[in-house]
């Protein structure tokens, strides 16, 4: 096993954002469950805020945290709007499945 | 010791996102999700963001999970069928690995290799550092926010009590 470095590059932790945005990406094109879909877009975010802060440390300056901490504040009012959206469709679609919520097709 | 908390967390990072684009039954993948923000809250720490740690793990692991894990219980979604297979299955592997590789390609040639995070170094992410520029030089989009917010609420109010036929 090689020797661990003594401080951590900073393309790991990119690269580590990168793995987790596509990660994010993967979910939200392969699943069909509209919870999952939506909790793949949040990965995605975090991923994004990983990245942010990473410039941050790179920059020395603190703006990075800020702008993920506004990140932060949209994906909850997101988060909020969209689980109401999830709820009503349920209640009158009695599904979840991506698949089968297509009437605006067609 | 930096590279190798690193390492333990980015590990527990990527793990836990796989197994949220794996498992079947949401409730797994939210737990999955969970354990995706844990390990950034800790990256972050290391990156020295105190404030944006703790923010992520009261915010996000706590509020927003909270939101998802009530929402997957108050519909009682189970697992999901299998669908059928689209294009989008055969292809979006291949093309998604060629991204990640770009990225990763682009990300390692333009950053010099030598420059590393050392736990400690930057100082700027406690809450006063933060505080200060959240409320001087980003004080109208900070209000912008609350706007925002209260916008949400009234719409997530709306949309729940209303009856589509």
């Amino acid at each position: 096993m090689p020797a661990l470095p003594s401080s951590v590059p900073l393309s790991w932790y990119l690269t580590l954002s990168a793995i987790l945005f596509v990660l994010g990406i993967a979910g939200f094109l392969f699943r069909r469950n509209i919870i999952t879909v939506f909790m793949s877009i949040e990965l995605m975010l975090n991923a994004v805020n990983l990245s942010f802060i990473t410039f941050s440390y790179k920059l020395k300056q603190v703006d990075g945290h800020i702008f993920s901490f506004f990140v932060m504040v949209v994906a909850a009012a997101e988060a909020a709007v969209g689980l109401a959206i999830i709820l009503t469709v349920f209640k009158n679609r009695q599904t979840l499945e991506i698949d089968e919520l297509s009437s605006l097709k067609n | 010791m930096d590279a190798l908390l690193f390492m333990i967390f980015a590990a527990i990072a990527v793990v836990c996102g796989i197994s949220l684009v794996v498992q079947t039954h949401p409730i797994s993948s939210a737990l999955s999700l969970v354990g995706v923000m844990g390990a950034l809250a800790a990256l972050y720490l290391l990156l020295g963001g105190e404030f944006i740690a703790a923010a992520q793990l009261v915010v996000y692991a706590g509020a927003i999970m909270v939101l998802f894990v009530f929402v997957i219980m108050l519909l009682n979604a189970g697992t999901e069928h299998k669908g059928r297979r689209t294009w989008a299955k055969y292809a979006g592997a291949p093309l998604l690995l060629v991204l990640l590789g770009l990225i990763a390609i682009g990300i390692t040639h333009h950053l010099p290799a030598s420059e590393g995070v050392m736990f400690g170094q930057f100082t700027k992410g406690t809450p006063l550092e933060f505080g200060r520029a959240l409320f001087t030089t980003y004080l109208l989009p900070f209000e912008v926010t609350s706007v925002l917010i209260l916008i949400a609420i009234l719409g997530a109010i709306v949309l729940a009590r209303k009856e589509i036929d």
